[in-house]
C-alpha cells in the first residue's frame, strides 16, 4: 500500500506522465461533465417545482451553489499545492497551484455575481458587508493576489515560494467562510446541503443540484488539465517527448 | 414542465430577470474557461516550433 502510494507520487511528479494521463482523461470528465450539466441545468431552471419562499429566483442556486463549493475546493487544491511544492521540491505541484488560480478567480467571481443577484429580489438587497459575503470577497482577492505574485516575479522559484505562501496563509479564510453563517448574524442562509445530514430540499429541486455541482467539479478537471498541459509543454519543450509529441522530430 | 408555458419559462412571474442573467453570467464564464486554455496551447504551440526552427538553422 505504503509502497503503490510512494510510486503514484513519483509518477504525479513527472511531467510527461501527467501530460499523458491528463490526455486520456480529459474526454471522460468533458462529457460526463456536460451530460450532468445539461441535464442538471434543464431540470433546474424548467422542470424543477419553484420555492414556496423564494419562487423562481431559487433556480440561480443550480450555478451559486457549485461555483462556490468549487471557489472554496480549488483554494484548498492550491494551498495543499503550494504545500507540498514547499516541503517536497515538486514542480508539478507547484504547476497546479499555479493554474488554479484563475479558474478558481472565476468561480469566486461567478458566486459573488450571482449571489449578488440572487439577493436582489430575495433580500431587497445587491450587497450586505456581512460575513458570508465579505468572506467570499477576500477569497477572490486572495485568487487575484496569487495571480499577481505570478505575473510581477520573474524569477519562477520566488514566484512559486511567495504564491505557495499566500495559499496557505490565505486558507485560514476557508474555515471562516464556511462557518460564516453560523458565527455571525447574517443575511445569508445556512447551508443548504451538507455531507452528513440528509438534505432538506425536496429530491426534485436537490437531484439537479448534485448534478451540477458534480458537472462544475468534472470540467474543473478538465480546465485544471489543459492549463497544467501548456505549462508542461512550454517547460519541458526541449526534451524528446515533447518534440516527439509535436512531430517536431521529422522535420529535422 | 413547471411552466405552462415558454413565455413563462422566459419570464419566472418577474423573476426572470434575475435568473437569466444569472445564467448568462455563467455562461460567459464557462466558455472562458474552456477556450482561454485553447488560445494558450495554439499560443505556446507556435513559440515552441519557432524556437525549434531557429535552433536548426
Amino acid at each position: 500500500m505504503w509502497q503503490a502510494l510512494k510510486r503514484l507520487y513519483h509518477k504525479m511528479g513527472s511531467p510527461k506522465w501527467f501530460y499523458e494521463i491528463s490526455g486520456r482523461w480529459t474526454p471522460w470528465f468533458l462529457w460526463i461533465g456536460a451530460a450532468l450539466m445539461v441535464t442538471g441545468v434543464v431540470w433546474g431552471l424548467a422542470f424543477a417545482p419553484a420555492d414556496y419562499l423564494q419562487g423562481n429566483s431559487f433556480r440561480i442556486i443550480y450555478i451559486h451553489v457549485p461555483s462556490a463549493l468549487l471557489s472554496q475546493s480549488a483554494y484548498v487544491l492550491m494551498a495543499v499545492a503550494g504545500l507540498v511544492g514547499l516541503v517536497w521540491k515538486m514542480k508539478m505541484s507547484f504547476i497546479v497551484g499555479k493554474v488554479v488560480a484563475p479558474i478558481g478567480a472565476t468561480m469566486a467571481i461567478m458566486a459573488l455575481l450571482t449571489g449578488a443577484i440572487w439577493g436582489k429580489p430575495t433580500w431587497g438587497t445587491w450587497w450586505v458587508w456581512d460575513a458570508r459575503l465579505t468572506s467570499m470577497l477576500i477569497l477572490l482577492f486572495l485568487y487575484f493576489g496569487v495571480i499577481a505574485i505570478y505575473n510581477a516575479i520573474e524569477n519562477e522559484e520566488m514566484a512559486n515560494k511567495a504564491a505557495a505562501i499566500l495559499s496557505i496563509v490565505g486558507s485560514i479564510n476557508i474555515p471562516i467562510i464556511k462557518y460564516s453563517v453560523e458565527w455571525w448574524n447574517t443575511l445569508h442562509q445556512p447551508a443548504t446541503i451538507t455531507l452528513t445530514k440528509k438534505p432538506t430540499m425536496a429530491p426534485e429541486m436537490f437531484i439537479p443540484l448534485a448534478m451540477t455541482i458534480l458537472a462544475f467539479y468534472c470540467w474543473f478537471a478538465v480546465w485544471v488539465f489543459a492549463r497544467t498541459r501548456n505549462e508542461i509543454l512550454w517547460r519541458e519543450r526541449r526534451t524528446n517527448w515533447v518534440k516527439k509529441e509535436l512531430n517536431l522530430l521529422e522535420s529535422k | 414542465m413547471f411552466f405552462e408555458s415558454f413565455s413563462s419559462l422566459i419570464e419566472m412571474n418577474g423573476h426572470g430577470k434575475y435568473v437569466w442573467l444569472c445564467y448568462g453570467i455563467f455562461a460567459a464564464i464557462i466558455i472562458y474557461n474552456f477556450v482561454s486554455p485553447k488560445l494558450t496551447r495554439k499560443q505556446v504551440l507556435k513559440d515552441i516550433e519557432r524556437q525549434a526552427r531557429r535552433e536548426q538553422q
